[in-house]
């Protein structure tokens, strides 16, 4: 199987991941505590960056309540730790049933009806919006007040209860990351990814040959919402604090997305490259302003909107194809292509 | 409970209802001609509530009283914005449309809250505090002044679409764009002015709204979320479909914060949004899909 | 008389206007039939019902055996009905060949040996050099036999053209026309097309059918019909043939 991954990949193209991998892992070598939480971040944004692509970048779906996902993958996995003493792993589980089953009620309401486009957008915002409010009064994750999961204070690090020092959880968001991106690439260079792409381009020109649409996509929101729940897992053990204002934020889902678009959406290094550009760009930005003297609530955050304006209208594809063609990467195109030997 | 506190909090959310029904007409207006998809509706609109603010803490000028010259000046920003950065995007797909007007949306809610800070700001107008007696109910001057600002903004709109050339021109436009092309309209430049016209509206309501609720960053969002629910529900493409849609929000919202908790009220409109999506996503006064 | 294609007093009615009205005729396997008639005669429409894009308000449509009518689109490409569309609809972002591909992985879910049927359909299509350019970047005539390419990789025993020379030079339509016989006569594919290009219908077809105003108005080889009277007066004018 994994001939069949490497096929067609280009040698400098895995020179090139190698050194990145390499880069990567042993980051908490020469990281200094700042800059490894920075990584944390960006690996938390291009493993949920991945997730959301596939829903929209490889089945044309936009979806802009994926923080819905997220936040009942962390409230589910929460609740069972603080009430029941559950491990975030044995919570996981559960966590991506939850979102999964979420999912296909909010897929199959949209595609059994036929909302689509900007009304499916509009109608996953409204989902997550009603989470937002419903779980404020959920009393038994804490309401508005909020869940806090208890830290306690080891020496040593805890991996089957996600407590201890941020190494520890820069590797588990890494392992993620990566486990992502060779998720998508086999999905890709799968039946299910060509039909996804169909339906993407021309879903009536997909059905004419003989595309169950309605289960195509189905299948890519619960295969996107099962991604996303353990980021929400991860970000529970990681801030040890939820809240629903917070959590289901729409800002949130819209973080999600800014990542894929940037770098690329239906690309396979778009997420990535996206999320180490906005957040690497970002923290630039506030270390100069701090430098400066100012520190405005909201400069990231209109620094994000400045960024996504000249994205859309600049490069609409994302940075991605272009830097493609630069590095000679096109070939094995990490966009969208699985043809092996052509 | 007694029959009048019904009546009057439905009352109020009908009052309330107009100046959101007014607000989601400049959506209907923007989407039903220009079809693009304004994600920054709300965010317009809480820049002309911040106006209204400080021009009322600075200068003491009432918000009703600002109403027009609030509505001109978010004419002029509309105008800009859909001439200088939207008209190329009429041809790409949906989703970029959104995004760019997303990335707009991110800046001006950001951009508010470095000028304004995050914490709530309003208007305590001198006949804040004033109610009419009509019989059994009970009900708020200030409401009761924005919902009659509300009605004729939109009776002017009305008119104008009805009445004068230039709306029907624009109305030409969204029925035939090929067609208004073909006969000479500037197309580029009706779509630029409709969605002023569009932006003249959530700067009216704005300008009114200040009167009836807090205004923070945070609210442009929600209000831009609420525009889309009261427009789907009243139906795309029809303005009597968006004021029908506002009373009916603005009356579901009071009724529900009155049998719930206020917070539970915006689950309500998510509902209804939902229902209508599902079952009839021309939305009540829209025309079926062909 | 039963063929692989038995379509039964079907109509189709649009608010009260009759697009298709008790229209029968049978296709037999191995054959190519056209359906001609002027504009608005209710060709596509007949089509669209085959295709399964709607139901017909009346009649059955029988496809090998079994009722298809009222079939959504994906399950009567399933069946064996491969269809193109008026105004082609390529998947823009990929390539030719990946655009076939979609088309091959119906029957053959391994990947390497739908890419195989993939290039068989690519060599019969003649557009096997162009397979890795994107299809946004062809030509008309190149896009039309990539749709009909992609149509024929999910192995249909019915290929349904709509008005595939449109738009074509008489060079290539005379191309296409060499295809589409080589494929009928070496594989035993049976096509119904819809055309107006009558060079194309002559040099193909061993029937035909006429439509006017949503009815058949007549039925025969291709030689016969054009010289009815009733064909002559209501679409091709006295000098057309």
């Amino acid at each position: 199987m994994t001939a069949r991954l490497l096929h067609g990949v280009p040698r400098h193209a895995l020179v090139m991941l190698a050194i990145l991998f390499a880069a990567l892992v042993f980051a908490p070598l020469y990281a200094n505590d700042y800059l490894l939480t920075t990584l944390i971040v960006i690996l938390y944004f291009a493993y949920t960056g991945q997730a959301w692509n596939i829903l929209m970048g490889f089945a044309g779906q936009l979806s802009l309540g994926h923080a819905l996902y997220v936040g009942l993958g962390a409230y589910a996995a929460a609740a069972l730790y603080v009430h029941f003493g559950a491990g975030p792993w044995l919570g996981m589980p559960v966590a991506i049933l939850i979102s999964v089953a979420c999912g296909a009620v909010i897929g199959f309401l949209a595609f059994r009806f036929g909302v689509a486009g900007v009304y499916f957008a509009i109608l996953t915002i409204a989902f997550a919006e009603f989470a937002r409010i419903g779980f404020d009064h959920f009393t038994f994750v804490g309401g508005s007040a909020g869940l806090f999961l208890p830290v306690a204070n080891y020496a040593r690090n805890d991996l089957w209860l996600l407590r201890g020092a941020p190494a520890m959880f820069y590797y588990v968001i890494l392992a993620f990351t990566v486990f992502g991106f060779v998720l998508c690439h086999a999905l890709l260079r799968s039946r299910l990814g060509y039909y996804w792409q169909a339906i993407r381009e021309d879903e009536e020109a997909a059905r004419s040959l003989g595309i169950n649409t309605f289960r195509y996509k189905m299948i890519a929101i619960v295969i996107s919402a099962a991604m996303t729940a353990p980021a929400g897992v991860f970000y529970a053990f990681y801030y040890n604090n939820l809240f629903p204002e917070q959590t289901f934020f729409i800002l949130r889902s819209i973080e999600i997305i800014l990542g894929p678009i940037i770098g690329g959406i239906g690309t396979l290094f778009g997420p990535i490259i996206g999320a180490f550009l906005i957040s690497g760009l970002a923290e630039v930005l506030q270390e100069l302003l701090t430098w400066f003297g100012f520190d405005p609530p909201g400069a990231k955050r209109v620094f994000y909107g400045l960024c996504l304006l000249v994205v859309v209208m600049v490069l609409p594809h994302g940075i991605w194809p272009p830097l493609a063609r630069l590095l000679r990467l096109d070939g094995a195109r990490g966009k969208a292509n699985g043809t092996p030997g052509s | 409970m007694p029959v009048e506190i019904y009546l009057n909090v439905a009352v109020s959310g009908l009052l309330t209802g107009l100046v959101y029904g007014l607000m989601a007409l400049g959506l209907s207006v923007i989407f039903g001609v220009v079809r693009v998809v304004n994600f920054a509706h709300g965010e317009m609109m809480t820049i002309a509530m911040y106006l209204a603010v400080v021009l009322f803490a600075n200068y003491q000028l009432d918000p009703l009283v600002m109403m027009l010259p609030l509505a001109a000046l978010l004419f002029v920003l509309g105008y800009a914005l859909q001439a200088a950065l939207i008209n190329p995007f009429i041809a790409r797909p949906e989703h970029s449309q959104f995004m760019l007007l997303l990335a707009i949306a991110i800046i001006i809610v950001n951009g508010l809250l470095i000028a304004f800070g995050p914490d709530a700001r309003n208007v305590q107008a001198t006949y804040s505090f004033d109610s009419f007696l009509l019989g059994p109910l009970i009900v708020d001057a200030t409401k009761v002044y924005a919902g009659g600002a509300a009605v004729l903004a939109a009776a002017a709109l009305f008119a104008f679409f009805r009445y004068a050339p230039l709306g029907k021109a624009i109305r030409a436009c969204a029925d035939n764009y090929t067609g208004a092309l073909v006969i000479g309209l500037n197309v580029k430049r009706l779509y630029a002015l409709t969605f002023g016209i569009g932006a003249a509206c959530v700067g009216a309501a704005g300008s009114i709204l200040t009167l009836l609720i807090d205004v923070t960053p945070p609210l442009g969002p929600a209000y831009t979320l609420l525009a889309f629910v009261i427009v789907i529900t009243g139906g795309l493409g029809s303005m009597p479909g968006a004021l029908l849609g506002g009373v009916l929000i603005g009356v579901t919202e009071a009724l529900a914060g009155l049998f719930f908790t206020p917070s539970a009220k915006s689950m309500f409109a998510f509902a209804i949004l939902v229902l209508v999506l599902l079952f009839r996503p021309q939305g009540i006064l829209g025309k079926a899909p062909s | 008389m039963s063929g692989l294609l038995d379509v039964s007093a079907v109509a189709k009615n649009f608010s009260g206007l009759r697009a298709v009205a008790d229209v029968s005729f049978s296709v037999q396997s191995g054959e190519i039939f056209a359906v001609i008639g002027p504009n608005g005669a209710g060709k596509t429409t007949l089509f669209n019902m085959i295709a399964g894009v709607f139901a017909p308000d009346a009649g059955e449509i029988i496809f090998d055996g079994a009722r298809i009518d009222g079939m959504t689109p994906d399950a009567v490409c399933r069946r064996g009905i491969g269809r193109t569309f008026q105004l082609v609809r390529p998947f823009p972002a990929l390539t030719v060949e990946e655009n076939v591909m979609v088309g091959a992985l119906l029957r053959r879910s391994d990947l390497a040996a739908a890419l195989r049927r993939a290039h068989e359909v690519l060599w019969r299509l003649d557009l096997f050099d162009k397979r890795a350019q994107p299809a946004s970047a062809l030509t008309l005539p190149d896009r039309k036999r990539l749709e009909v390419a992609r149509a024929l990789a999910t192995e249909p025993k019915l290929l349904l053209l709509d008005e595939v020379m449109a738009g074509l030079r008489p060079t290539e339509t005379d191309r296409m026309v060499e295809i589409l016989r080589r494929i009928n006569k070496e594989t035993g594919l049976t096509i119904l097309l819809i055309e107006h290009v009558m060079r194309a219908v002559m040099s193909l077809a061993s029937r035909v059918l006429v439509l006017h105003h949503g009815a058949a108005i007549a039925e025969g080889t291709p030689e016969i019909v054009v010289r009815e009277p009733a064909v002559v007066q209501s679409y091709l004018g006295a000098e057309a043939v």
